[in-house]
């Protein structure tokens, strides 16, 4: 049964470097190997190469080049914005406030910050996943100087209304931080109308080398230091600079930001059939995120009666790579806390699997998951104790 | 992560289905856990002739589950009982660390099974200790 083919649909963990990526960046591991820093030839064309991605991420999303600082990724970017924010606006105050189903690089410094002395309100989401903008004035007191929220979620897909929220922010003069770490390249940001101060953003979700992100300032936000050393970044971000990936990144962020409704809608087209097909071939199933406000390559499904590892396992037979919010692969014994914030029952949520499609996805990929999909499911509930019983007590409802 | 032995009983499970009429079965972990494992057996003349299983859970306990139950096929009752989950484990090629309690529930599940034959015929329980695979959903074992 094993299969030579692969179908990758989980482009929310990581996505292939575009070839053309992989081009722009091979000059600056090779030739262009000059520190930045340093005053000769080759490093004043490193230089001018992490000048230049520098440019193409403000571009990209509506910023001033001068309020782009690279990172190490999404995670670096997180954590900055912030540990950074909340050391830096001590005198006004010490609340923060996010949501319950961030990812864990904002979740986890917010733990840490409350260990150190910074109240954090975790604010719920509806069954949809979706912040209620009410909740957010709600939790804002006098001593809140931070608010951050994601642009969508990684798991569920869903979309945060994050205008409204910064706009809430914003009127009571409190930062606005969002992590879009899975939403560029699919949903139009522009921090110039919109009202964000600070933005996280990782190369590799959108066809970019894994180990860069950048973190948009708004000019005149107050923030600290995350890393101290030597004066890059302006003075703000110590560490010598991975031009390579820098390089990358502007590359891909370029390619991913132009045209997102054309770019998208090919992927949009084969997410809804790969959703429909499944929700109405495999009885027992619910779709997880909001329906219509939602990634457009995110696909969750819950599957009643079946643990998602083990469809994991048995979809990785068949050549295809998901994943699932089931506690069995992170870990830990708790399944995800987004499954467990959007109300989930734990053994919903035990079955759920992330399919997230992209670029290289065909309407072929689709079809052979939607022929393997049925197969893993039913053969996972044949051996299930959940699904015998139900079974019997069904038999006897009908008698 | 998962050894091949792990991986061949997790794709070509052993024993696994409902047993009509069996003369013990043991039910162990919930769905809050994301496990359950039913284990059932066949004993004739205090041995354990056949057993089966049903499994709701990640692929260690579907393995784990395949391998109890043909280690404690022709076994005596006495020997199924000492068939720890270290035992499962072992014959397994190893688990990993965060999924060991999925032998543990193995080595309950057959607790279970062997004291609900004893109940049944009228003889006294053996002590299990109870809780094991609970206490690691709960306790300080969570972290490897």
């Amino acid at each position: 049964m094993a299969e030579e083919r692969l179908v990758y649909m989980d482009h929310a963990a990581t996505t292939p470097t575009d070839p053309d990526v992989v081009r722009a960046m091979s000059p600056y591991l090779t030739e262009n190997f000059g520190n930045p820093s340093s005053l000769y030839r080759i490093a004043r064309e490193a230089r001018e190469a992490v000048e230049l991605a520098r440019q193409k991420v403000a571009a990209a999303i509506g910023a001033d080049p001068a309020e782009i600082y690279f990172t190490s990724g999404g995670t670096e970017a997180d954590n900055w914005a912030i540990k950074g924010v909340a050391f830096a606006n001590r005198r006004k105050g010490s609340h923060i406030v996010t949501s319950a189903i961030e990812h864990h690089a904002v979740l986890h410094p917010c733990q840490w910050l409350e260990k150190q002395g910074f109240p954090v309100t975790y604010l719920p989401v509806d069954a949809d996943g979706l912040v209620n903008p009410g909740d957010l004035e709600k939790a804002i007191t006098d001593e809140t100087i931070l608010v951050s929220i994601m642009a969508a979620n990684n798991e569920i897909g869903t979309i945060q209304p994050i205008a409204e929220l910064g706009r809430i922010a914003r009127e009571r003069g409190i930062y606005f931080h969002t992590d879009a770490v899975q939403a560029i390249g699919a949903v139009p940001i522009d921090v110039r109308a919109m009202p964000i101060d600070l933005l996280s953003l990782s190369a590799h979700k959108f066809y970019g080398p894994k180990g860069t992100g950048a973190l948009f300032i708004r000019k005149g936000v107050r923030i600290d230091n995350l890393l101290h050393g030597g004066g890059q970044e302006r003075k703000r971000r110590a560490s010598t600079e991975n031009v390579a990936g820098i390089v990358g990144l502007g590359r891909a962020i370029e390619r991913a930001t132009t045209d997102i409704p054309g770019r998208t809608a090919r992927i949009r087209a084969l997410r809804d059939r790969l959703a429909s097909g499944i929700l109405s071939t495999i009885p027992h199933t619910r779709l997880n995120g909001h329906p219509e406000l939602r990634l457009p390559n995110n696909v969750n499904i819950s599957f009643r009666f079946v643990e998602g590892e083990s469809m994991l396992l048995l979809l990785d037979s068949y050549g295809v790579a998901a994943s699932t919010g089931s506690a069995c692969t992170s870990g830990s014994l708790e399944p995800s806390h987004v499954l467990m914030a959007i109300g989930l029952p734990h053994e919903i949520a035990h079955g759920s699997l992330r399919l997230t499609l992209g670029e290289e996805n065909t309407d072929a990929d689709v079809d052979y998951v939607l022929s393997v999909l049925p197969k893993v499911v039913s053969r996972l509930r044949e051996m299930s104790p959940l699904y015998h019983q139900y079974r019997e007590e069904e038999k006897h409802v009908q008698q | 992560m998962y050894s091949s032995k792990v991986m061949d009983h997790f794709m070509n499970p052993r024993n696994v289905g409902v047993m009509e009429n069996p003369d013990g079965v043991g039910e162990v972990g919930n769905p809050v856990c994301g496990d359950i494992m039913k284990i059932f057996i066949r004993v004739e003349e205090n041995r354990i002739v056949d057993a089966k299983f049903m499994t709701f859970g990640c692929g260690a306990a579907i393995a784990s589950s395949s391998m109890a139950t043909e280690l404690i096929k022709g076994k005596t009752l006495e020997e199924a009982w000492e068939v720890s989950n270290a035992a499962v484990a072992e014959a397994l090629e190893g688990l990993p660390p965060v999924k060991m309690h999925c032998s543990v529930l193995a080595e309950e599940g057959i607790h279970k099974a062997i004291n609900d034959y004893r109940t049944k015929k009228g003889l006294e329980p053996w002590p299990e200790e109870r809780g094991a695979h609970h206490a690691l959903h709960t306790g300080e074992a969570e972290e490897p």
